[in-house]
């Protein structure tokens, strides 16, 4: 089934929203900046909501079932952190008001710095940044930052493992970082001999990925920190994998200098089938000074009475700001709502529950599907989607097979180390019942790569569309809908 | 809550992996830095927490209660309900990237819809799924522009009338390249001229030229022979919109932009203290391999039917890594899909009578304020709903006045422009109504003579 473009619903002359007349006297736009034709759709309000429930129910989604995209984090999204971000205190504000009469908002900005601060074991932390890869990006610039400002400017290289996620790489080149790529040793740790032979006077810092993309933790990681530590760069983390640490290991103490934080995976604010994210960044000590401005402090303390008043500060190196505003100010919303919920011990359940989930449906899987790793996990696990006895099946046809089962697909094809990877990360919310039916559907895909590989090669067929032709799309370039009719 | 294991489940689950306890899969943590005890508030229940948050809420002023001329990049728009409902929908909020087209055809399709309406609106050929925002948006206009021309150009003129935050947000992603700013330390006398001030900056090492349209200050020029002087050295020109104003105003495209970014939030996004927004980017045919962010193409599955699919990803960062013109993954979907929404209900009438009525209300604002002795206004130039008034005090003092009366007075400018020491930005959306300009005036009035 498809479900026509807004262009094609058009009908010249319909209605969805009226405004009223304007109550005050009218003066002319000058015509010379006059728009002539404004070729928008024209379509009333049910056919607004009917185009997009239809669209609605072409999407697979967590609230339909489970999402095991390992390092990505698809876990549960609480229902209540909706109506706190919704509420009218907070949507009504302008993010330029002064600040007396925003004191709700940066008292909650405040105590959520505060406590991403104690969990990653930082000493200051920037709300500001809008995902994951933009937290990146503002770690790898402080760390460029914090070299210049010692003179160092020859320290332009950033160490990154090959297991890591591409932005890594990307962050560090916006950044004007030389990239050098380090290997993995045979239990999926970093190589200590590769990378003890880059650590020298142009080293910047290193991007680690701890649990690594394997789902493994770095055995070595405190080895790591201080062969890049004396050689005199900094260990930047990447927080993706965060769901893994809750109250299990504080990163700041195994010597991470600065991390970014996924609000939209490890503390449940939704992914919104692509965004908005929200990527704190946090710091030790020796990098607060350059924190990206303006951060939420305390202006004035208070007392038995009042309370203390709260405002924005500039660090005093800062590598300015990474963006308009002060962040995305309704995901942390969603996030103190759902911190605030689990306090330390809830917290700490979600990553131990995180760990027992994968490890036990990588237990179940493991019959079924070549581990390249054999080791517990942290909070997902890589196996490799291939046989030797059903050669033509790839990751890529287990992935979709998946789909006429009613199951997302995990991550594929990456980590880039593992052949034919599938990376499964079940989450902390999954129940039992509904590993033990993920496992049960992957062993029964497994028979069928053998009994009924044609199955697994013409998959998905329950879908409401099949495979695409990718090509097709990249060659003939259809990237909008042709003129509205009139 | 949402960790369903019973305790028997949890036994029986560590039997099956071969442990004794939850401890043991724990045993690749180094054992000091194992299991920190975290000093945070203790849990509560959702009714709890609701009420805690309830009051964070209530300790704030909002635009519900104060009448709101505060604009300066993020506007006060009335949302339909619609918006939201569909927003809402668990189906689009609480799926991921749509990687797998086979189960992402409502997110696809709905990106699809953007970016075709981005392209109506701006006049542009093709449009990306989103950035961050209006500022980071502007930041990766400067990346692809050093892009195109392979770092062989290394400058980079900014005018200095547009919005602070997105030329800090430049500066800051230009750090570690060598692009050179240059522009927007240009004084007075320029802010108050016209952008063909800009020209004697421009030359054959010029990669980009950025303006905004309407500019910080809510004026609109037209940037034709701008566009024309940067074209005839061979560089580029960005055009930062407020994407409301184009439903009376001439797209960016019809006077030589090549590049359209802007600030989605008036297109049905809640102002909620400034994010998520939506950063929008649009740009000629010739440079869409050279723009970064998700793209959604047209294509068919092997049914023949009309299907969707994220394309181009091989400029992505997860195929080019280090090679890729942005690091940018997650974008700003769900924000996205609401101001499609938005635009698709308003449709073509309805998006020019919103515009409409901000200008004509700003507008008559501006006339009532100049009468006012003591007032004036700082700009002859046209303007869309926003401009700039020179006060008699500072603008600190006559905000504390306007609050005192249920009133958020506009952006001090003095902040960002040393020079404009009492002037303020005075925004004025469909929400106001006469009686509330009448309202400000009388109190502007007391204000100037206290």
């Amino acid at each position: 089934m498809t479900e026509p473009l807004l262009c094609e619903l058009s009908e010249p002359g319909r209605r969805g929203l009226r405004f009223p007349a304007a109550d005050v006297p009218t003066t002319a736009l000058p015509s010379s900046f006059e728009r002539e034709d404004l070729p928008l759709p024209e379509l009333s309000e049910v056919d607004v909501v009917r185009h997009f429930t239809r669209l609605s129910q072409l999407n697979y989604c967590i609230d339909y079932g489970m999402y095991p995209l390992g390092s990505c984090t698809m876990k549960y999204n609480p229902k209540v952190n909706e109506e706190t971000a919704r509420l009218p205190g907070f949507v009504y504000t302008h993010p330029l008001q002064p600040i007396e009469t925003v004191q709700g908002n940066l008292a909650l900005m405040y105590e959520l710095q505060e406590w991403l601060k104690e969990i990653g074991g930082f000493a200051a932390v920037s709300l500001q940044p809008a995902a994951g890869a933009h937290g990146e990006l503002t770690g790898v610039l402080i760390i460029r930052a914090f070299h210049e400002s010692r003179g160092e400017t020859q320290r332009n290289k950033i160490l990154i493992p090959d297991s890591a996620h591409g932005t890594n790489p990307a962050s560090s080149a916006m950044s004007g970082m030389q990239v050098v790529e380090i290997a993995s040793d045979q239990r999926g740790n970093i190589d200590l001999e590769s990378l003890r032979a880059q650590c020298d006077e142009t080293l910047a810092g290193l991007m680690l990925t701890n649990p690594n993309t394997l789902g493994l933790f770095e055995e070595n990681v405190e080895e790591v920190t201080r062969l890049v530590h004396e050689a005199g760069g900094l260990v930047y983390g990447d927080g993706a994998n965060m769901n893994a640490l809750l109250g299990i290991v504080r990163p700041g103490d195994l010597g991470i200098d600065v991390l970014h934080y996924n609000l939209h995976k490890t503390f449940s604010t939704p992914h919104g089938g692509g965004g908005p994210g929200s990527g704190p960044v946090g710091v030790l000590a020796h990098l607060a000074d350059f924190l990206p401005a303006p951060i939420v402090g305390i202006l004035e303390e208070g007392d038995a009475e009042n309370p203390p008043l709260y405002g924005f500060i500039t660090p005093s190196k800062s590598i300015g700001r990474v963006k308009a505003f002060h962040g995305h100010f309704a995901m942390m919303v969603r996030a103190f709502t759902y911190m605030r919920m689990h306090g330390a011990e809830g917290l700490k359940n979600v990553s131990e529950m995180a760990v027992l989930n994968a490890n036990y449906l990588m237990a179940l899987m493991k019959k079924d599907y070549h581990l390249p790793y054999e080791r517990t996990c942290m909070h997902e696990f890589v196996v490799e989607g291939r046989w030797e006895d059903a050669p033509q099946i790839h990751a890529l046809d287990i992935s979709k097979r998946m789909m006429d089962y009613n199951l997302h697909p995990p991550t594929n094809y990456f980590p880039l180390i593992v052949h034919e990877a599938l990376m499964i990360e079940p989450t902390e919310t999954e129940s039992k019942q509904s590993l033990d039916a993920f496992a049960q559907t992957m062993r029964r895909i497994a028979e069928e790569a053998r009994q009924q590989p044609e199955l697994l090669k013409s998959a998905p067929r329950k879908t409401p569309i099949g495979r695409v032709d990718e090509v097709k799309a990249a060659k003939e370039l259809v990237l909008c809908c042709g003129v509205v009719k009139d | 809550m949402f960790t369903p294991h019973t305790h028997s489940e949890r036994m029986e689950m560590l039997r099956t992996i071969g442990v004794k306890s939850l401890e043991d899969l724990f045993q690749d943590i180094p054992a000091k830095h194992r299991f920190p005890k975290l000093n945070l508030p203790p849990g509560l229940t959702e009714m709890e927490v609701m009420a805690e948050l309830e009051n964070y809420s209530l300790a704030n002023e909002t635009t519900k209660h104060l009448i709101c001329f505060l604009g300066a990049g993020a506007y006060y728009h009335y949302i339909p309900s619609v918006v939201d409902s569909i927003l809402r929908r668990g189906e689009f909020y609480t799926a991921y990237t749509p990687y797998q087209p086979e189960v992402s055809q409502g997110t696809l399709q709905a990106i699809f819809d953007y970016q075709s309406l981005i392209v109506a609106l701006t006049g542009m050929d093709v449009s990306n799924a989103s950035h961050y925002d209006g500022a980071t948006a502007v930041a990766e206009a400067v990346n692809m522009a050093y892009a195109v021309f392979r770092g062989k150009r290394t400058k980079v003129v900014l005018s200095p009338a547009v919005h602070p935050h997105y030329r800090e947000t430049v500066r800051t992603y230009c750090h570690g390249t060598p692009l050179r700013i240059v522009g927007d330390d240009l004084t007075m006398s320029v802010l108050q001229s016209a952008p063909e001030a800009l020209i004697p900056l421009i030359d054959e090492d010029t990669a980009l030229v950025i303006v905004q349209y309407p500019d910080f200050f809510g004026r609109i020029y037209d940037y034709q022979s701008l566009a024309q002087a940067v074209h005839a050295k061979g560089g580029l020109l960005a055009v930062a919109v407020n994407p409301l104003a184009l439903g009376i105003l001439k797209p960016p495209g019809e006077f030589g932009a090549d590049i359209v970014t802007g600030e989605g939030q008036p297109l049905g996004l809640p102002l909620s203290y400034g994010g998520p927004y939506l950063g929008i980017f649009a740009t000629r045919n010739e440079y869409v391999r050279k723009m970064a962010g998700r793209l959604v193409g047209e294509t068919v599955d092997d049914r023949g039917q009309r299907a969707f699919v994220l394309t181009l990803t091989a400029r992505e960062q997860h195929i080019r890594r280090e090679k890729a013109t942005s690091n940018i993954c997650t974008n700003q979907g769900l924000m996205a899909l609401a101001s499609t929404v938005y635009m698709s209900l308003l449709g073509k009438e309805g998006f020019k009578e919103v515009a409409n009525l901000c200008y004509q209300k700003a507008h008559y604002t501006a006339t009532r304020i100049q009468q006012i002795e003591g007032y004036h206004l700082w700009s002859e130039a046209p303007f869309f709903h926003e401009f700039v008034i020179e006060c008699p005090r500072p603008v600190e003092e006559i905000n504390q006045f306007l609050l005192d009366e249920g009133i958020l007075g506009g952006y001090d400018l003095s902040h960002d422009y040393p020079e404009l020491t009492h002037h303020m930005l005075i925004a004025v959306t469909e929400m106001i109504s006469k009686e509330d300009i009448d309202l400000l005036v009388e109190v502007l009035e007391e204000a100037s003579h206290d």
